[in-house]
């Protein structure tokens, strides 16, 4: 994997760190979906990052499974090197759930690598327990390595969790960093690379602790409901719900869980401000929650919390409704004085220059 | 009894130096998956090939009991590239149990999306993931000979593309620094905003369900999609070309390579992109309203079309066992012992499997991956045909055209070829490709095939934009149809996923899901060795690649068996494992036929 060349010129640095290493395992119970997702990034893109075409960063040299130009032990060697200290700082990525390896007697359920010695996998719970120590910051990508999420949902075989789960919710890093947690199923592109882009500022001496709340979410992204952003909260204000998929109006009746969830997807859209959830049609099914999928399900029909919250809306939005469509129609008119004629109608000093 | 697979080539009475060389993992795939391998280094050849995968995660058990809406959600978790195919997959299976047939313009705008996903995928993966494959770097570090050369030869078609030498095309899909790297991984974010017009997000899309989409129907919505989508075909034009120079340098440059990644012709496609007019999701009407897809479902035996009755192939799909880490379900429930047209269905079929895991040791001499083995059983023969589906296009490709049966005006199947007509674009004029059935089904057809299928999904993507706009211009927006579900029901779902076959299977009991088991592409392509020894399609296909690689054993990179493994498009959410053991002589013995269980 290449990394830039001279990021450095330029731009000041007030830290002595130079290079930073980003180990990226995709090796928990997962479908790299969240690795895929980075590869749409755009604010920042992977390759800005990659090759310092952004001020200020420190050289990085990403290790991904996805991506990497090596192949098997040539890809693992970063592995082993990062455990002997040999790549700090290094900040190390986990994608996908945590499996409970703990539960039976052998064999594996999530492996990357194979023990030389043994000829048997290496478990992804070993690695975290081997790198985690050793990292500059741990960070869970996607809703899978942060809470858990749909591989975790009741009655699966493995017993998988998130990151804290498996760490400690007060883990601290040796740099002294909580762990951070970028959820979403998948994680929205930029969300991840913008916070990426922030640990390596903070790595950098360029920016302050990065702002987590209790979730351990940055708190700039995960501030505010899908509801506050959604542009059809303007239908939910004026009690309008449809009934069906495919209209316009507010989907809280037929699914939809923004008003209680934590994510900016309706504000960011999916790329470039495109797509999205229920901004464009889609019921928000709460794939950022630590409650997810469990809480949500089955998605398709009303969240219970919605039936008196929207039921209350049904009577006063529609007073607001009616009162705003007077407005409405008075807006939609043209003022008087713009029309034909040999007189000025406009309010100005004379009607005529005749 | 099994198919005999082609055994590698005998060095009768020779004494064979076996080196053990594994690569775990995988990169540049999606997945984990490992591959283990015994190579001949005197003879330059892979005597034995084991693929592994790292990782379960159990959707077929936690599943069970949940609400039957939830599926296509659920189950576009399975996959981070190509998850929108599993949902819709799902929604396919979903319509059929639930008696529901999405509005015309529902389906268009699923297989606007649909197309979109394998412009991006095809995409992204070729040129990002298998393109670094064939780069000035790698090239370089392999086969130092073969980059002389390219530097020496023109590029047949550099009008087309703009590289004037062989080399100029290696050194531009150097990662990260190549300029057409970088060009392809802008075009595969354009490709997913034209996905996200019409699913909402990507890679887990948000607006499918079954019974249609929520997408809202608008002028402008097509027009974003539309405007796109030119910009694509434009840069088909290139790419397709591009690629011709490319892989026919190889075939040029290293006498033999058609070699590399070659196996029978034993190809399967479970069709792709519905037409609305046609498919009403009913089991009993299968056989017509699948072969009225714009890409047709068949299975291809030595170059021929054995069926391409969906209902053929659905009955003919067992799920073995052999080297897995899974109990036994022969004792287990039956969940469905007839389908709806009265044709018995097999205890192995995926209606009545039953998923038990046994978490074990990895034995290679045993069991050693969570891959399981589907198969399809030839009734003809009675082989169990350890299928692959070639990373996808390659099967799509054959299928479709010894069917012969599509034709539409931007796409025709010929019955030897397919031709595929793109539009007149800002600086290119309109243009015909033509896939060809190629001699072999190796590794340098399934990436050509790859490249022209992504044209083959832009054409289709074409004819789906002026279905849609004359569906929205007749006043015509609904996209979603009302259901409800049933007490009790069956279903299956047919479609391709990026990389090939897709299905899904679904038994509803009490208003809740009491079986499900999906079949993506890649436990066909990464399967293990079955109950009758017959290795997998990867195991198949790198046992018989010949070594051209110009290092020795101490600097060995295995390039022509990544070249093997990466053709096939692995995206296990499981991995393949390269590493180079200690270089230690594991066996010296005369007289081959080393790994291949062959059986009458």
């Amino acid at each position: 994997m290449p990394s830039n060349e001279a990021s450095t010129s330029g731009a000041k640095q007030r830290s002595s760190v130079r290079d930073v290493h980003v180990i990226w395992m995709t090796g928990g119970l997962s479908c790299d979906g969240d690795s895929v997702s980075v590869t749409a990034a755009m604010q920042p893109s992977i390759e800005d990052i990659v090759l310092g075409a952004i001020p200020g960063l420190p050289k990085v040299h990403l290790h991904n499974p996805v991506l990497a130009y090596e192949v098997g032990d040539d890809f693992m060697r970063h592995w082993y090197l990062a455990e002997e200290g040999k790549l700090d700082p290094f900040v190390l990525i986990i994608e996908g759930s945590i499996p409970n390896e703990a539960i039976k007697r052998e064999g594996y359920w999530a492996a990357q690598g194979t023990n030389h010695d043994t000829g048997q996998p290496i478990t992804t719970c070993e690695w975290i327990d081997r790198l985690a120590p050793k990292a500059w910051a741990v960070v869970g990508a996607g809703t899978c390595a942060t809470y858990g999420g749909i591989h975790a949902m009741q009655g699966n075989p493995t017993g998988c969790m998130g990151l804290a789960d498996y760490l400690g919710w007060k883990w601290k890093s040796k740099a002294g960093l909580p762990i951070v947690n970028v959820p979403g199923c998948p994680v929205q592109p930029d969300n991840f690379t913008e916070t990426l882009l922030y640990l390596l500022y903070q790595a950098a001496g360029l920016a302050p602790m990065i702002p987590l709340d209790d979730k351990l979410r940055p708190k700039w992204l995960f501030g505010q409901t899908v509801h506050h952003g959604c542009d059809r909260a303007g239908y939910y204000e004026e009690g309008v719900f449809t009934k069906e998929y495919g209209k316009p109006e507010c989907l809280v009746k037929i699914g939809c869980w923004g008003p209680v969830v934590d994510c900016n997807v309706t504000k960011r859209g999916w790329m470039a401000g495109i797509g999205g959830c229920p901004n464009v049609g889609g019921i928000c099914i709460a794939c950022t929650m630590p409650g997810f999928p469990d809480k949500f399900m089955p998605f398709m029909d009303r969240p219970p919390g919605a039936n008196v919250s929207s039921k209350m809306i049904e009577i006063y939005g529609p007073a607001i409704r009616a009162l705003r469509s007077i407005t409405h129609r008075t807006v939609n008119e043209e003022p008087k004085w713009r029309h034909r004629g040999s007189k000025l109608t406009t309010g100005y000093q004379q009607e005529t220059y005749h | 009894m099994s198919t005999l697979t082609q055994a590698p080539p005998e060095v009768t009475g020779k004494k064979r130096n076996l080196v053990e060389m594994n690569w775990d993992p995988i990169t540049r795939i999606v997945g984990s998956l490992g591959i283990f391998t015994k190579i001949d280094f005197e003879n330059h050849e892979v005597a034995e090939c084991y693929s592994t995968s790292s990782i379960f995660r159990g959707y077929s058990i936690f599943m069970k009991g949940k609400d039957p809406r939830d599926a296509h959600f659920i189950t576009s978790r399975i996959c981070g590239i190509c998850g929108d195919n599993h949902a819709t997959c799902a929604n396919y299976a979903q319509q059929m149990a639930f008696g529901v047939r999405p509005p015309d313009l529902g389906e268009w705008i699923v297989n606007l999306g649909e197309a979109a996903e394998y412009m991006f995928d095809h995409n992204i993966f070729q040129d990002n993931l298998v393109g670094v494959d064939f780069c000035e770097q790698m090239v370089k570090e392999t086969n130092p000979k073969v980059w002389d050369k390219a530097q020496s030869t023109q590029a047949p078609h550099s009008n087309d593309h703009g590289y004037r030498t062989i080399a100029d095309i290696m050194r531009s899909l150097n990662p990260f620094a190549g300029e057409f790297y970088r060009e392809a991984l802008q075009m595969s974010r354009l490709t997913r905003e034209m996905f996200c017009l019409m699913e909402g997000r990507h890679v887990h899309q948000s607006t499918l369900y079954p019974g249609g989409v929520g997408t809202v129907p608008s002028v402008q919505l097509l027009t974003d999609y539309l405007t796109r989508l030119m910009k694509y075909v434009e840069f088909m034009k290139k790419v397709v070309p591009l690629h011709d120079d490319l892989f026919d340098f190889f075939y040029d440059a290293l006498p033999g390579y058609e070699k590399v990644g070659q196996r029978r012709v034993l190809l399967g496609c479970w069709g792709s992109f519905q037409d609305p007019k046609e498919c009403d999701y009913k089991y009993e009407h299968m056989t017509d309203w699948g072969r009225k897809m714009f890409v047709t479902p068949g299975v291809v035996v030595d170059g021929e079309l054995v069926t391409n009755d969906l209902v053929d192939i659905n009955l003919g799909i067992r799920i073995l066992l052999g080297s897995s880490y899974y109990d036994d379900w022969q004792e287990g429930e039956t969940f469905v012992k007839s389908d709806p047209l009265g044709n018995p269905v097999d205890k192995r079929h995926p209606w009545n499997q039953t998923t038990t895991p046994r978490p074990q040791r990895r034995d290679f001499k045993d069991k050693y991956t969570w891959v399981m083995s589907p198969r399809w059983y030839d009734k003809r023969t009675g082989d169990y045909l350890a299928l692959d589906t070639g990373g996808g296009p390659i099967a799509r490709f054959w299928a479709t055209a010894l069917s012969g049966l599509v034709d539409f005006g931007y796409v025709k199947a010929t019955g030897r070829s397919v031709k595929i007509h793109l539009p007149k674009t800002v600086s290119k004029p309109a243009v015909e490709f033509e896939w060809k059935i190629p001699k072999w089904s190796n590794a340098i057809e399934r990436d050509r095939a790859r490249t022209y299928f992504q044209a083959y999904a832009a054409a289709c993507a074409l004819h789906f934009v002026e279905k849609a706009m004359e569906d929205l211009h007749a006043g015509k927006t609904k996209t979603w149809n009302e259901f409800k579900v049933p007490d009790h029901a069956i279903g299956c779902g047919f479609h391709e996923a990026v990389r090939g076959v897709l299905s899904h299977h679904v038994v509803i009991r009490d208003g809740k899901i009491a079986n499900y088991h999906p079949y993506p592409p890649t436990p066909w392509n990464a399967s293990p060795r079955d109950i009758y020894g017959t290795p997998g399609p990867y195991e198949d296909a790198v046992q018989n690649t010949p070594i051209f690689e110009e290092n020795g054993r101490e600097k060995f990179k295995g390039i022509d068996i990544m070249r093997a493994v990466r053709s096939f498009d692995p995206c296990l959410p499981c991995g393949v494992h390269m590493y180079v053991g200690d270089g230690k002589v594991l066996e010296t013995h005369h007289s081959p036929m080393f790994g291949v269980s062959a059986k009458p």
